[in-house]
C-alpha cells in the first residue's frame, strides 16, 4: 500500500541576515561622530525590535535571506528519497524542518508517521562519559527507550567494533571510534521515517560501507528514508527517488538518477565542447589555453577527437599529455596516455597538438575528460580536471532493448559466446544446444 | 493508531502533553548526565557531593553557633535555624541559576535533535533536587546533634518541597527562554540570586519584618517555602503567617503559569537563535 507518508505544501523558511554598512563608508566616516550615530542607531533599532518581540540581529543592516522559497513534494511510505543540491541550497534547513527543530515561516508539512533524524553524528555525546555510558545517553536523546538500548546495546556495540574501549571516556577515542559509535547508535532506531543528513561524509571506506550496508537493511524493512549527500554514488545506489534543490526551490523531482544527471548538468562541470583558459587561472610555464572535443565514429568503436591549444611561455625540457575520462558520477574510468615519452618541445609560443582517443565501449551518458601535461607522471605542470563534458547517445551493444545503468559499470567488454554444449543423452536435443555444467 | 503531525508556523502542539509523556525517559537522562559529569577523574568521586555539604554544615555549626550568638525563633539554636533556612534556599538559587543556562549550555542538542524543550530546565531542576536531598541528610545530622525531634509537621514537608520547586521552575522557565533570545539575562541570573538572599528569610527570621511590610515581604515565593519549611522542621519553635503563606503560594503559582506560557510561545524559535 504506497499512501503519502510525508506531504509538504509551498514550504518557506525566512531567515535574518545581519550586514555592516559597506567597508567603504565605514572607513570615509571614522570620524567619533559618526561612530556614536550609527551605534544609537544599532541601539534604538534592537530597542524597538525587543519591544516588538523580533529577533536582535547584529550589524548595522538587516536583510531577508529565503533558505527555502515555496517547497512542495509527496513521500511515498516505503520510498527512499535522495535529497542533492548545491551546498547552501535548502537540503539541511528542509530537514530541519522535518524533524520539527525549526519552524517554517509559510507552508505546511504532514507527517503520518514518527520521525527519527540523524543530523549529526554524535549529538549529545559527553567527553567524559564513558563509550559504555554514551550509548544510554544518545539512544534516549534519539528517542530510543532505555529498555530498547539493553536489548539492542551487544549488537551496537559489535557494529561500531569498540568492544575495548568501550569503558573509557570518549574524549580518548579516535575520530574514527568516535563516529563509529555515533553511527552504530543511530543506526539502530528504528523508526518510520529515517532522515539522514550527510553524515557519510566522515568515516573511512570501510564506515562508510558498513553505513550504505546498514541504511540498505532499513530501507529493506519497508521504512521510508529520506537521505541528504553529496556522495551521487551512494544516492545512486540507495535511492529510487530524488528530489533535487537548488536555492531554496524544487528544480527536479523524479528518479534518482536522472536527479543526479539533472544536477551534473546544472553544475559548473559540464561546460560543452569547447574550453578556454580563464584569466583568473594563472598560466605555467605550459599550459592549455584551449580544448576542443568531438565525438566521431559509430558503437562499438567511437572515438574522442581532442584539439588541443598548448602555449609555451619559457623554454622547459620536454612534457607529454594525458586525458583521463569520467563517468556520470565523476569518478575516473580510464587514462589516455597517447605517448608515453615527452614529445612537446618546448618553444616559446603556440603548440596544437591534437589527440585522437579510442573509446572502449560506453554505455549511453555523459562522460567527462580531465586534461593534463607533466614532465613525468609525477611532475605535473598544468591540470584541468573535468574541462568538458561528451555524451554517448548509443549503446554499445547490438539489439540491446533493455536500457544500460551505471551500476553495472560504464564499459561493456566486447564479448562473445564461444560453445555452449548440453551434456546428457544427447536424444532430447531440441535446438542443438549443447550445454557444458562445468565450463559454462 | 497513525500519529498525524502537521507543522505549519504559529501551530501549538495539541499533542505537547503527550510528547512530553513519550520522551518522560529523557528527564531521567539529562540529569543523570549532568550528575555523571561532576565526579568524573575526581578521586573521591560522588564522596564530593556528601562532603560540601558536611562542611558546609560544620562551618554554620562553628561561626553562627559559637562566634556569632544571634538570636533565632524560640530555644531552637541558630545555626540549626539558619541551615533550615539554607536548605531550601539552596535548591531554589540553584535551581534558577543551572535552569537558566540550560538551554544555552544544551545548544548542540537544541539544534540537531527533537525533543520537547521543556525537559531541559527540568532536568537541572531534578539535578538540584538530589543535591537537595543530600544536604536534607545533612540537617538530619544537625537534628540529632542539636537533640532536635521532628514533629508530625515533618509529615507535611513534601508539600512544602513541591512549592519548592514550583517557586524555582517558574521564573527559571521564564528567564531561561528569555535567555536564548536576549543573553543579557546571564548576567542578571546572579545578580537576582545575590539580592534574594538578602530579601528571603534565610539569615534571619521572618518575625523581625515589621507588621506594616509582612504583605508585601511575602510576595516573594521563597519567603513562604523558607517559612513552611523552618514551621516543619523546627517544631513548635516557629510560626507561620497565614496570610503572607498564601500570597507566596499564588505568586509562586502565577510565575509558573506565566513562565510555561512564555516558555511555550517561544520554543519554536529556540533553533534559529540559540
Amino acid at each position: 500500500m504506497s499512501d503519502t507518508i510525508i506531504t509538504v505544501e509551498n514550504l518557506s523558511k525566512k531567515y535574518l541576515v545581519g550586514h555592516q554598512s559597506a567597508s567603504q563608508s565605514r572607513a570615509n566616516y571614522t570620524a567619533l561622530r559618526d561612530v556614536i550615530g550609527r551605534e544609537i542607531r544599532n541601539v534604538a533599532r534592537k530597542t524597538v525590535d525587543v519591544v516588538r518581540g523580533r529577533q536582535i540581529v547584529q550589524g548595522d543592516e538587516v536583510e531577508e535571506f529565503w533558505a527555502l522559497k515555496d517547497v512542495s513534494f509527496e513521500i511515498r511510505r516505503g520510498e527512499v528519497l535522495g535529497i542533492i543540491g548545491r551546498n547552501g541550497a535548502g537540503k539541511s534547513t528542509l530537514l530541519k524542518i522535518l524533524s520539527r527543530i525549526t519552524e517554517p515561516t509559510r507552508g505546511r508539512v504532514t507527517l503520518r508517521g514518527r520521525v527519527a533524524s540523524l543530523l549529526e553524528v554524535g549529538t549529545g555525546f559527553h567527553p567524559e562519559l564513558t563509550g559504555r555510558e554514551n550509548i544510554f545517553l544518545n539512544g534516549a536523546i534519539l528517542g530510543m527507550s532505555r529498555v530498547e538500548i539493553k536489548r539492542k546495546f551487544d549488537e551496537i556495540v559489535a557494529f561500531a567494533e569498540v568492544e575495548k574501549f568501550l569503558d573509557a571516556p570518549v574524549k580518548h577515542f579516535s575520530s574514527g571510534m568516535y563516529v563509529r559509535l555515533a553511527f552504530a547508535v543511530a543506526a539502530h532506531l528504528e523508526p518510520e521515517i529515517l532522515v539522514v543528513d550527510e553524515v557519510l561524509a566522515v568515516g573511512d571506506i570501510d564506515f562508510q560501507e558498513k553505513c550504505l550496508g546498514k541504511m540498505r537493511a532499513v530501507s529493506g524493512e519497508g521504512r521510508t528514508v529520506i537521505f541528504v549527500s553529496h556522495n551521487m554514488a551512494a544516492i545512486r545506489t540507495l535511492c529510487r527517488a530524488g528530489l533535487l534543490l537548488g536555492e531554496g526551490q524544487v528544480l527536479f523531482q523524479g528518479s534518482a538518477s536522472e536527479a543526479i544527471t539533472t544536477y551534473l548538468a546544472h553544475s559548473s562541470v559540464s561546460t560543452g565542447s569547447v574550453w578556454l583558459r580563464p584569466d583568473s587561472l594563472a598560466l605555467p610555464e605550459i599550459g592549455f589555453e584551449k580544448i576542443s572535443i568531438s565525438v566521431v565514429g559509430v558503437q562499438p568503436r567511437l572515438k574522442l577527437v581532442c584539439e588541443i591549444n598548448m602555449r609555451c611561455r619559457t623554454p622547459a625540457p620536454p612534457s607529454f599529455v594525458a586525458v583521463d575520462i569520467r563517468d556520470q558520477t565523476l569518478s575516473v574510468i580510464m587514462q589516455a596516455v597517447p605517448h608515453t615519452e615527452p614529445f612537446i618541445s618546448s618553444n616559446i609560443g603556440m603548440t596544437n597538438i591534437i589527440v585522437e582517443i579510442l573509446l572502449p565501449p560506453l554505455i549511453p551518458g555523459v562522460y567527462t575528460a580531465d586534461f593534463w601535461v607533466g614532465y613525468h607522471y609525477t611532475e605535473t605542470i598544468d591540470y584541468i580536471p573535468c574541462a568538458l563534458s561528451f555524451q554517448v547517445v548509443d549503446s554499445p551493444s547490438t539489439g540491446r532493448t533493455y536500457p544500460h545503468t551505471i551500476d553495472h559499470g560504464s564499459i561493456v567488454p566486447l564479448a562473445e559466446v564461444l560453445t555452449c554444449c548440453h551434456k546428457g543423452d544427447g536424444a532430447s536435443d531440441i535446438i542443438g544446444v549443447e550445454w557444458e555444467a562445468a565450463a559454462c | 493508531m497513525e500519529d498525524v503531525i502537521v507543522i505549519e508556523p504559529g501551530r501549538h502542539e495539541r499533542n505537547y502533553w503527550i510528547d512530553l509523556w513519550r520522551y518522560r525517559e529523557l528527564f531521567r537522562v539529562l540529569a543523570w548526565r549532568d550528575l555523571a559529569v561532576r565526579y568524573k577523574q575526581t578521586v573521591i568521586g560522588v564522596a564530593w557531593a556528601v562532603v560540601r555539604p558536611l562542611l558546609t554544615m560544620v562551618v554554620f555549626t562553628v561561626i553562627f553557633g559559637r562566634i556569632a550568638k544571634l538570636p533565632s525563633d524560640g530555644s531552637v539554636p541558630y545555626p540549626l535555624m539558619v541551615f533550615a533556612g539554607m536548605l531550601p534556599w539552596t535548591f531554589f538559587a540553584t535551581g534558577l541559576s543551572e535552569a537558566s543556562n540550560s538551554l544555552v549550555n544544551n545548544a548542540n542538542l537544541i539544534s540537531k535533535v527533537y525533543f520537547p524543550r521543556l525537559i531541559v530546565p527540568t532536568a537541572t531542576v531534578v539535578v538540584a533536587f538530589v543535591d537537595f536531598l543530600i544536604t536534607f541528610a545533612m540537617l538530619a545530622l544537625l537534628m540529632a546533634w542539636y537533640r532536635v525531634l521532628p514533629g508530625w509537621r515533618m509529615l507535611v514537608l513534601p508539600g512544602f518541597v513541591v512549592l519548592a520547586v514550583v517557586a524555582s521552575m517558574g521564573p527559571a522557565l521564564w528567564i531561561t527562554a528569555l535567555n536564548v533570545r536576549y543573553r543579557d539575562f546571564r548576567y542578571v541570573i546572579p545578580f537576582i540570586v545575590q539580592f534574594g538572599l538578602y530579601v528571603s528569610p534565610v539569615g534571619f527570621s521572618s518575625i523581625v519584618v515589621p507588621e506594616e511590610w509582612r504583605l508585601l515581604y511575602s510576595m516573594n515565593p521563597m519567603v513562604g517555602v523558607i517559612d513552611g519549611f523552618r514551621w516543619c522542621i523546627l517544631g513548635g519553635q516557629a510560626q507561620l503567617y497565614p496570610p503572607g503563606f498564601a500570597a507566596s503560594v499564588l505568586v509562586a503559582g502565577f510565575f509558573l503559569w506565566f513562565g510555561i506560557h512564555r516558555f511555550r510561545s517561544t520554543e519554536k524559535s529556540f533553533a534559529d537563535l540559540i
